[in-house]
């Protein structure tokens, strides 16, 4: 690595640190020469590994924290992708080592990071295998940090598999009594959707040919890295526009370049009847909804959540079902814009009733674990419903703002979700620490025992619930107000969800925490919260409040790489996308094409 | 042309180009009548023949590395190369190109680790060690020439030499029943194979003339394109379809795969490896050389031209759909078994299910777009590197187990976690790498194989069938994923069941041989850019 690579990429080291850091401490921990039996230092060496990536984290997205910035930070409100680290790996298939963030995916990353220094704080109880555990638990950050912050495809689709194997086994061997069933089925139905995934990917690559692409844009999507200085940049748009078979790429930012060109080859293209455009949105959309999930193909999250351990369990509803939402937001909507278009219906529709059958399944659980899971479920709906609202259409004048309320809603509540679900999560994870069951009939008059850990645990459930004041709100009403221009049905539905969502909180909060004694098993180990789980909650609950009562914070980053996006595919919409797509039922009629330039 | 000049140009051709491209061949033959030799003369009795055939296997990987090297386009030659691309050796019984020299790389390359591997692991010990490498070597020497087959003759030779010995080795372990048994069915099997194959060769030969393959594809493509009677093109194709059922048997392809789950559980695992690995290899570079040169002629125009562009959508759907069902059956074959051999067995005729989509989307592509060809078959070279590492490596942690164990259920694996985490981790990297997910070499493999149906997709080129392969394949490794996750569900998540596992040792010299084969799992699931520029290298003939 020559000296003049980190000039010109100043977040070489800073991002691939934070990524690969975890992933390195794990090779170090798993040496035979770190004994077994040393627990306790196994536990605090993650803990310093996340918590030295969660700094880093910080450091790049939070510039003013510590003090002048560098090249290497994040500019809050610049909307382009920062820090781009772009390095050849295999250049026989245009492979690359091709990193950056943006307002999109540095909160997530963040949000990534945190989660993992609360998780692994939530690991203290375990006491089985611990090195193992904790070598596959940074493993799994590094996947995770990998995913958000890749933007070549074939390592984003790396680093979506390598989380899947430490997630196996930290649910198999460290999960509830049936952990091998669910394990198992996690594995499974992502894969599936992986393997879709996979057959989308290379049917664009194939299809991809970046000489499509004009100078500005192979410059802005990084296919000519930028930093480079002129003579350079020449050269290799030089060689792109001389080759004389199609240059195919695996850049996510040339892909959604060529996929919102007037004559994209990915709309061009047809198997059996229907552009590939359509078929690699459905694949790929596949693929993530497993993720995110939605209904019907939410059945693993339930087995999942519930078996999984405590901490496990913050990462996969706090980060995990993230990945989904990500996924749709980064690639779908922008390589696809013409399936997106015309398939917006169906991303609002299961949208919409995975938010209704969520709430319906969680008033009807026993198990509290299984309960918050389902909420999980009813609360993703709501960021589907909010990337799906293709507003911008000819019978609205192309005006994009309602839709981009509700993409700026939809990673609102990811980024909220990712805080209320870990919270409850860990809420559930510390009582069924002390009793050993999890069952919401047996609980009860836990405020009278615990009176500090009930009213953190009121609080988080009450970030769940929406209530103003808590992150859990903002999302949620901007999400519902945006669909409001897309589909009215959509919205009342969504509208009318919260009184679902309020009825099965406020319940599992009147059989647990309320009630005048406890009288299930276990009853004497009922004891008070101890200093690391409060300093595990008290984070999660000071952030439910601050983002509730301050959520400029997080629309400072999110906001400018939204509505760039958006504000990009409106102008699609309208230059192309309405020519070519009829209006779809329960859109807005598209009688207005006066406007097409 | 007098008897003079013929013997002279036989001389000539024989001496000045066959043989310095024989050289590979020509160590391996000589490391056989060494092997013998020590074993016959009581001066050299003290001589360890796993040593010596180490030795002569290091040559021939030394000359086959040469001639690799020295093909045109390489960027490791050290003299500018001059050889055309192609040459046909021994008045064109045989050709060297670069499949060819890949496969002979590959071989040797195989043998050298194979024979640490069976050192290690101490089948066959010292008694039965000059038997077991001559018959290994002699088989290797029928493979090499497998790659090389130019005319069905010497195709019909080649893979007789390398399946003779291989029924001779599955029948090892001499005391044991099952190992009688699996041999048994081999050679029964195999020589019903022979003969169907033969038969098919025959009626061929019949019909076109002559055993020289690229003589028939100019005739193929004759008769064919001039739309000859039904007679004789049923004649054809069944002779085409007897042809594939013998390659399909050394391949385990679906429906001749029914000797594999019994041999490989009935042999030991030192032999599964050489016939999974191996075999495979030499199979797969038998099946391309066969349709390539049936399929395609440099020069062909006209009627001819059009022919064999039949030939080629005939081949290519026999090899699709054989693809497919292998594929498809090996997988779910393996859910319900219990011995750990078997299941690898149901994976390697899984495997070349895979490996078939390749050839079949390699196939579909030659002539139509010369550069997807090459491409279809440098993942198909790189695949079968890739597989050499992850089965050793399978067959290796089998074998270790076996001899700590004295068991090859998947049940008596249960707990090993708590015993022998190191080995568990392999075989975490070989079974997850066999799944095909990354960051393992087993995901860039199948990968490549993938693009290359999807490369033909895009193009439009034989899109339906390479389409549904495409599909079946992806929903295969869905389906694989299944069984493969059982064995490692037995070895981590279920207590240990059995006491002889709490008191085992740690073993070192196993453990550094696992290390060896699996730690190029890992390393080539993420610096796969070497390899695949060897690979490509090896994809250059079919240009």
């Amino acid at each position: 690595m020559s000296p003049a690579d980190t000039l010109t990429q100043p977040a070489l080291w800073p991002l691939s640190m934070i990524v690969f850091l975890p992933a390195l401490v794990a090779a170090v921990l798993s040496l035979p020469i770190i004994p077994k039996a040393r627990e306790e230092l196994i536990r605090w060496v993650t803990l310093a590994t996340t918590i030295v990536v969660f700094v880093l984290s910080l450091w790049m997205a939070w510039p003013s924290l510590f003090g002048a910035a560098g090249p290497a930070q994040f500019t809050v409100g610049e909307a382009a992708m920062q820090g781009v680290v772009k390095r050849p790996w295999i250049p026989a298939f245009n492979i690359e080592y091709l990193l950056g963030v943006d307002g999109i995916s540095m909160p997530l990353v963040v949000l990534t990071t945190f989660l993992s220094v609360l998780a692994c704080a939530a690991s203290w109880p375990i006491t089985k295998h611990v090195k193992a555990y904790h070598v596959l638990f940074l493993l799994l950050e590094t996947g995770m940090l990998g995913v958000f912050v890749s933007l070549d495809f074939f390592l984003f689709y790396v680093f979506w598999e390598v989380m899947l194997l430490p997630m196996y086994f930290l649910i198999g061997i460290w999960g509830g009594p049936r952990r091998e069933y669910a394990a198992i089925k996690f594995f499974l139905y992502t894969l599936f959707g992986s393997v879709l995934m996979l057959i989308a990917v290379l049917m664009l690559y194939f299809t991809s040919d970046v000489r499509m692409l004009s100078d500005a844009q192979l410059v802005g999507a990084h296919v000519v890295s930028p930093a480079a200085d002129g003579a350079l940049q020449a050269d290799a748009i030089a060689t792109i526009r001389g080759a004389k078979s199609p240059v195919h790429t695996f850049n996510i930012l040339a892909l959604a370049e060529l996929g919102q060109l007037p004559n994209s080859p990915f709309a061009a293209a047809a198997v059996w009847g229907m552009s590939l455009e359509t078929w690699a949105f459905l694949l790929l959309l596949i693929g993530f909804v497993i993720k995110v999930p939605v209904v019907p193909v939410h059945t693993w999250l339930p087995d999942a959540h519930v078996e999984a351990p405590t901490p496990i369990s913050m990462i996969l509803a706090g980060v995990l079902l993230k990945l989904g939402g990500y996924g749709i937001l980064r690639i779908c909507y922008p390589i696809c814009p013409g399936a997106g278009l015309s398939l917006a219906w169906l991303v609002c529709g299961v949208g919409v009733v995975s938010m209704v059958y969520g709430a319906f399944a969680a008033l009807a659980q026993k198990d509290f674990k299984r309960m918050v899971a389902y909420s999980s479920v009813s609360h993703m709906g709501y960021v589907m419903l909010g990337l799906g609202v293709w507003s911008a259409v000819a019978g609205n004048q192309f005006r994009w703002d309602a839709w981009a309320q509700g993409v700026n809603g939809a990673m609102f509540q990811m980024l909220a979700h990712g805080i209320s679900s870990a919270g409850m999560f860990f809420m559930v994870g510390v009582l069924y620490d002390r009793v050993h069951h999890r069952n919401l009939e047996e609980f009860g008059g836990i405020f009278n025992r615990m009176p500090v850990y009930s009213g953190l645990a009121i609080a988080v459930f009450f970030a769940g619930l929406g209530l103003p004041g808590l992150c859990g709100f903002i999302g949620e009403v901007l999400v519902t107000l945006s669909s409001w221009n897309y589909s009215r049905t959509l919205a009342v539905i969504s509208a009318f969800t919260v009184i679902l969502t309020a009825a099965y909180i406020l319940w599992a909060i009147q059989r647990v925490y309320l009630g005048a004694e406890y009288k299930g098993p276990h009853g004497d180990h009922l004891t008070p919260i101890t200093g690391r789980e409060l300093a595990i909650a008290a984070p999660l609950v000071f952030f439910a409040i601050l983002f509730g009562v301050a959520p400029q914070l997080i629309f400072n980053y999110v906001t400018p790489s939204v509505n760039r996006q958006v504000e990009t595919l409106a102008d699609w919409t309208r230059d192309v996308g309405g020519k070519a797509v009829q209006p779809v039922a329960g859109g807005p009629a598209a009688a207005d094409m006066t406007t097409v330039r | 042309m007098d008897l003079g000049t013929l013997l002279t140009s036989n001389l000539t051709d024989t001496l000045d180009v066959s043989l310095p491209h024989f050289r590979t061949e020509l160590a391996l033959s000589a490391t056989i009548v060494l092997v013998l030799l020590c074993r016959m003369l009581p001066v050299l009795r003290w001589l360890d023949s796993g040593f010596v055939a180490m030795g002569g296997v290091a040559f021939a990987l030394w000359y086959a590395w040469c001639d690799f090297r020295g093909l045109p386009g390489s960027p490791w030659a050290t003299i500018a190369a001059s050889q055309p691309g192609s040459v046909e050796l021994f008045g064109g019984l045989l050709v060297f190109d670069s499949l060819t020299a890949y496969i002979r790389l590959l071989l040797c390359g195989f043998l050298v680790l194979y024979i640490l591997f069976t050192k290690v692991s101490g089948i066959p010990d010292r008694e039965d060690g000059a038997d077991f490498y001559t018959l290994v070597l002699g088989s290797s020497l029928g493979m090499c020439l497998m790659a090389s087959a130019n005319h069905l003759l010497m195709l019909f030779m080649a893979v007789e030499m390398a399946s003779v010995p291989s029924y001779v080795l599955a029948g090892l372990l001499k005391g044991r029943k099952a190992s009688s048994e699996a041999a048994l069915k081999y050679a029964v099997y195999g020589a019903g194979a022979a003969g169907v194959m033969l038969y098919g060769i025959s009626l061929l030969a019949g019909v076109l003339g002559t055993c020289h393959l690229p003589s028939m594809a100019a005739e193929l493509g004759r008769i064919v394109g001039e739309g000859a009677d039904t007679g004789s093109i049923m004649v054809l194709a069944l002779g085409g379809l007897m042809l594939a059922a013998g390659l399909a048997f050394k391949l385990s392809a679906v429906p001749f795969h029914f000797w594999c789950p019994d041999v490989f559980e009935g042999a030991a695992a030192e032999v599964g490896a050489f016939l999974s690995v191996a075999s495979k290899a030499a199979a797969v570079a038998l099946a391309i050389r066969v349709a390539f040169s049936l399929g395609w002629l440099g020069d062909a125009t006209g009627v001819t031209a059009t022919g064999l562009a039949d030939v080629r959508h005939f081949s290519v759907y026999l090899i699709g759909l054989m693809a497919a069902v292998t594929c498809t059956l090996g997988n779910l074959a393996a859910y319900g078994q219990t011995n750990m051999k078997r299941l690898l067995a149901y994976s390697t005729i899984a495997h070349a299910g895979y490996l078939l989509m390749g050839v079949a989307a390699a196939v579909a592509m030659l002539g139509v777009d010369p550069e997807g060809c090459r491409a279809a078959v440098a993942a198909l070279a790189f695949y079968l590197a890739t597989y050499l590492f992850m089965n050793l490596g399978a067959f290796a942690i089998v074998a270790v187990l076996r001899n700590r164990l004295r068991s090859e259920e998947i049940a008596s694996y249960a707990g090993l976690v708590h015993t022998n985490p190191g080995l568990v981790v392999a075989a975490v990297v070989v079974l997850v790498s066999l799944v095909g997910l990354p960051p393992f070499a087993g995901f860039v493999a199948k990968l490549q194989v993938f693009a290359a149906l999807a490369n033909a997709i895009t193009k439009g080129i034989e899109r339906p069938l390479m389409l549904v392969l495409l599909v079946v394949g992806g929903m295969n490794t869905v389906l694989s994923l299944f069984y493969y996750l059982r064995v490692l569900k037995v070895m981590t998540f279920d207590p240990p069941n059995d006491a002889r596992v709490a008191a085992a040792a740690p073993v070192w010299l196993p453990g550094a041989l696992v290390t060896a084969v699996v730690v190029p799992v890992v390393l080539l699931g993420i610096f796969w850019g070497g390899l695949l520029a060897v690979a490509q290298l090896a994809g250059t003939f079919a240009s």
